[in-house]
């Protein structure tokens, strides 16, 4: 009987080995596939109650996990909920926005570069802890920003974006309204649903982080990048005389509809100097400069500046700024006042300033500044990196003079600091819909000669400031203003 | 080609009592050590009662072993030492679902109820060992042992006695305790097919027609298997134990085709099984009796149509249990540091889970391995042994001991439809770990016998040539 016995050990190792192939394939080859699986409730029970890394601005968490009491063992909590939550984001049960979710892999610990803390935790049989992250943002600026942007009233919507011009680094990030994150990181499930609810169904939409991913017409504030054009260009100066006038009848067009005017500034007759058309922001000269330039070069520019792509890693989703790439000379010149089909985010019109502040060059903007180790020992980071170079150190120079102009004698006065040369520009976009009233737009850098920060501040409602009155420079440049004041004086 | 003693010429096995000693320390670290574990990775300290624990395991396995030395001093040395570790471990998973179903106000106590019952287990061990001398004697009980399993795998359809547990209709509940009468069927069944085919064993291989290249049996001797079948079914349709069904079914098929030595049985029992099982989802498929055969692989199939809200949920355990093993990953998340508990059952059925989850894939491959040394020293005993009985048994025991360990870690881990069937030594549950500590004892009993050297032919009147009366001496021990 012992040959079938032989034959009946095979079939056993046969049935074992299958069994050890499957639960390899299982806790192995499957093993991701299945903790990734959005019904995985266990996954998410225990990163729900881990102990996640801090979101530092500075030495100060904006959002950290603290022990909690009942049957999860953490609570996540910000601080500062309302002036944070756009950059932070939240983390809830059901879903991360923000850097809770772009660096997720650092705050829950599981990031490769902390596979030796891991490993440690392992071994010694603690529960592991996740890294933190600290956030390039300047704690005045960011309240400077956040402040200003709330004065305007309780139902402004709006968005602030300050960059640090030489290396990239975002150190102010505000969008009105907000939400409170901690709401929704709560432990009550179904309050959770009911804020989220609220807050997603609500018509201002305050879980919108209109920073990066709201775009509108940037009206006015484009004019810089038209005159970068014109300048590489048509090789102007910021002393050269520019074309001027009252009206402005875009090529192509006939009558009221193609009809470009200056709302009544002083935009001369005939020919102009540069520092007065950009000073009084006058529609006539970049409309015609557009034209001038073409619709090519003048989507080369804008693309140049970032307009129709992505850069920006830490936080998702962002709206790309857009400048459309075929249109006949009327639209070209409509393009020239940021009019038409150009959209801009504030991240963008504040990284147009930058790049002039930086001598031309436009950096990757950034909000991560290091990732910490639960040990709270830096790991290597990214050093600022260039996207592109818009144009060159000379047109850079003269642009800033424009903007330097345009706030000492111009439309951008409000942004004026004493003892301090600013350059700025104001906008005021037309919403396209009679009963959407305009954006208001500002953007600026100071200080001129050695430049550290660079703004933009956009203003897409303030139901508070009659129509009329909505202008970039009243609204925008106080803020825009303060903003500048706390990062240059700390 | 079947060579009828498994032990070479001259060749004596050695007792090694000393490596099973050895091993068995080996044995109580890992369940010692296991349960230190689970108290310093749930609770953050070593449990209070630690030294009373190790200890209460190692007079039970110490215990075990001395009487192994005593009444079977040639035993396989390696049985009883991983049997001790299986049991361990099991202990200190139960004992870890316990504290997080304390802390969940839900009921628990399972360990002490399966500490309890591993001395029952190790009580009835060191009997069977100790009243068994020599297996051979069992043969005389073939039918009444038959009848018994028999009478004992109907008992739950009985009225007042019988209960459903998950839809199965396989315990039975008497003075407050639950049995489930199969798990100790199935040691009887062994015994009884031993017994059966050791006697029929000729008429069965050597009658029959070949046809296409098979070597079929004989219409009449088909009786048997007929009536194995037809009992497997039952239970299938009757209890609704899918698993209990392919058990009984595959260990008679395993015995036939070593008893006769023809593969023929092999086909005929697998293509009657396949070909039942197929009648049988397609009369649930299609006219909606029986349909939990039907369902079972549906969710085999598709699990994830069967799990979360929206659906009827009747896959949560095994993909949670998926859910679990996937997250517990290579080297598992640690004693406290997952959540078992999730899954229903998790310290009887699922209990490979909870180790996957929280042992990871190293403890699920170390734990079929020790399984697998199981089998393969049944196997080996099977080999050497003697009598054609004490093979049949070994091979039996160790057919059974395979197939459950893979029909229930393959429905766990979804190679396979889900049955229910105790993981042996494992599982919380006493039927199941009373009868699989007699297996170990029946194991241990005919390996002594097999590994014990040959009795010396001793003339005992050299002088006479006509009459040799020839004496089986018993070499001293």
């Amino acid at each position: 009987m012992n040959k079938p016995i032989r034959t009946i050990a095979i079939f056993c190792l046969l049935l074992f080995l299958a069994l050890m192939i499957n639960a390899t394939y299982l806790q192995y080859y499957r093993a991701s596939a299945l903790d990734e699986h959005p019904l995985n409730r266990r996954v998410l029970a225990a990163a729900f109650s881990s102990e996640r890394g801090a979101i530092l601005v500075g030495r100060t968490p904006v959002a950290e996990s603290v022990r909690s009491n009942d049957r999860y063992e953490f609570q996540r909590t910000y601080p500062q909920p309302y002036k944070y939550a756009p950059i932070t984001g939240w983390f809830s049960y059901y879903s991360q926005t923000g850097i809770e979710k772009s660096h997720n892999a650092v705050l829950s610990g599981d990031d490769s570069r902390l596979f030796v803390t891991r490993l440690v935790d392992l071994l010694s049989n603690a529960s592991s802890k996740g890294g933190s992250v600290q956030l390039t943002v300047d704690a005045a600026a960011q309240e400077a920003a956040f402040d200003g942007l709330a004065a305007l009233g309780e139902d402004v919507q709006g968005a602030v974006v300050a960059i640090e011009p030489s290396s990239g680094r975002i150190l102010a990030m505000v969008s009105l309204p907000t939400y409170d994150p901690n709401e929704l990181a709560s432990h009550d499930f179904a309050a959770v649903a009911d804020t989220y609810e609220e807050l997603n169904e609500r018509e201002d939409q305050p879980l919108v982080n209109r920073a990066i991913q709201t775009r509108l017409a940037p009206g006015s504030t484009f004019k810089i990048v038209t005159a970068a054009a014109a300048i590489e260009e048509l090789d102007y100066r910021a002393d050269s005389q520019v074309p001027g006038g009252s009206t402005y009848q875009l090529p192509e067009t006939r009558g009221e509809s193609g009809l470009i005017d200056n709302e009544g500034r002083d935009c001369g007759s005939d020919k102009i100097p540069f520092t007065q058309a950009m000073g009084n922001s006058c529609n006539t000269t970049f409309a015609r400069l557009a034209v001038q330039v073409g619709a090519d070069k003048m989507l080369e520019r804008a693309e140049a500046f970032g307009f129709n792509s992505s850069y920006l890693d830490d936080l998702a989703p962002q709206a790309q700024s857009s400048f459309p790439e075929e249109m006949g000379q009327a639209s070209t010149g409509q393009t020239g006042i940021g009019q038409f089909e150009v959209q801009a985010t504030p991240l963008q019109m504040a990284m147009v300033s930058a790049a002039i502040a930086n001598g031309g060059t436009v950096m990757r903007p950034y909000l991560v500044e290091t990732v910490l180790t639960p040990e709270l020992e830096p790991l290597p980071s990214t050093d600022p990196e260039e996207i592109s170079r818009a144009i060159s150190a000379q047109t850079a120079d003269v642009l800033t003079d424009l903007m330097v102009y345009t706030v000492e004698s111009g439309t951008a006065s409000p942004a004026a600091i004493d003892d301090v040369s600013v350059a700025g520009k104001t906008g005021t976009a037309q919403s396209g819909q009679d009963d959407v009233p305009p954006y208001a737009w500002f953007t600026s850098f100071a200080p001129a000669d050695d430049p550290q920060v660079a703004v933009a501040v956009m203003i897409q409602s303030a139901p508070g400031t009659e129509r009329g009155e909505i202008a970039g420079g009243a609204l925008g440049g106080p803020i825009a203003k303060a903003v500048m004041e706390a990062v240059i004086e700390p | 080609m079947s060579q009828q003693t498994g032990t070479l010429l001259g060749f004596v096995h050695r007792r090694r009592r000393w490596a099973e000693l050895f091993l068995l320390v080996l044995a109580l670290a890992v369940g010692a050590g296991a349960y230190a574990a689970v108290g310093l990775g749930v609770e953050g300290t070593i449990p209070t009662n630690m030294v009373a624990y190790a200890g209460w395991l190692a007079v039970l396995v110490i215990g075990a072993h001395i009487v192994v030395r005593i009444t079977a001093p040639y035993a396989d040395p390696v049985l009883l030492p991983v049997v001790a570790a299986l049991n361990g471990l099991g202990l200190a998973v139960i004992h870890r679902l316990d504290l997080a179903y304390e802390a969940a106000g839900k009921p628990h106590g399972f360990a002490q109820q399966q500490l309890i019952w591993m001395t029952v287990g190790v009580l009835l061990f060191v009997a069977t060992l100790i009243l068994v001398r020599d297996h051979r004697v069992l043969q005389r009980f073939t039918y009444t042992l038959g009848l018994v399993a028999i009478l004992l795998l109907l008992l739950p359809l009985v009225p007042g006695i019988g209960a459903t547990v998950n839809g199965a209709q396989i315990w039975i509940r008497l003075a407050g305790f639950s049995l489930q009468p199969g798990e100790v069927a199935k040691v009887l069944l062994v015994i009884a097919f031993a017994g059966y085919l050791v006697v029929h064993r000729d008429a069965l291989a050597l009658a029959g027609r070949r046809l296409l290249f098979v070597d079929l049996p004989r219409g009449r001797d088909l009786g048997p298997i007929l009536a194995m079948w037809l009992i497997s079914l039952g239970i299938l349709v009757f209890q609704r134990d899918l698993g209990s069904s392919l058990l009984f079914f595959g260990l008679f098929l395993v015995l036939l085709y070593v008893a006769t030595e023809r593969p023929g049985w092999l086909v005929v029992g697998g293509s009657l099984f396949l070909g039942g099982a197929a009648v049988l989802y397609y009369i649930s498929s299609t006219t909606g009796k029986l349909a939990h055969v039907a369902q079972r692989v549906d969710i085999w199939l598709n699990p994830f149509d069967h799990y979360g809200e929206g659906t009827d949920d009747r896959a949560f355990q095994p993909v949670e249990a998926m859910f679990g093993m996937g997250w517990g990953g290579l080297i598992g998340r640690g004693f406290g540091e997952g959540s078992p508990e999730r899954v229903p059952y998790a310290n009887s059925d699922f209990i490979v889970a909870s180790i996957g989850e929280e042992l990871g894939l190293t403890g699920v491959i170390a734990v079929v391995l020790l399984y697998g040394f199981i089998v393969e020293r049944a196997l080996r005993a099977a080999l050497v042994c003697r009598d054609g009985f004490g093979k049949l048994v070994c091979v039996g025991l160790a057919g059974v001991f395979a197939l459950q360990v893979f029909v229930v870690i393959g429905g766990v881990t979804r190679l396979i439809p889900l049955t229910g069937l105790t993981t042996p030594f494992l599982s919380y549950g006493g039927s199941s770990l009373v009868a699989n500590w007699v297996i170990i004892a029946l194991l241990l009993r005919i390996s002594d016998q097999a590994r014990r050297p040959a009795p010396q032919m001793t003339a005992l009147d050299a002088d006479s040539e006509a009459t040799q009366v020839v004496k089986a001496v018993r070499v001293p021990s």
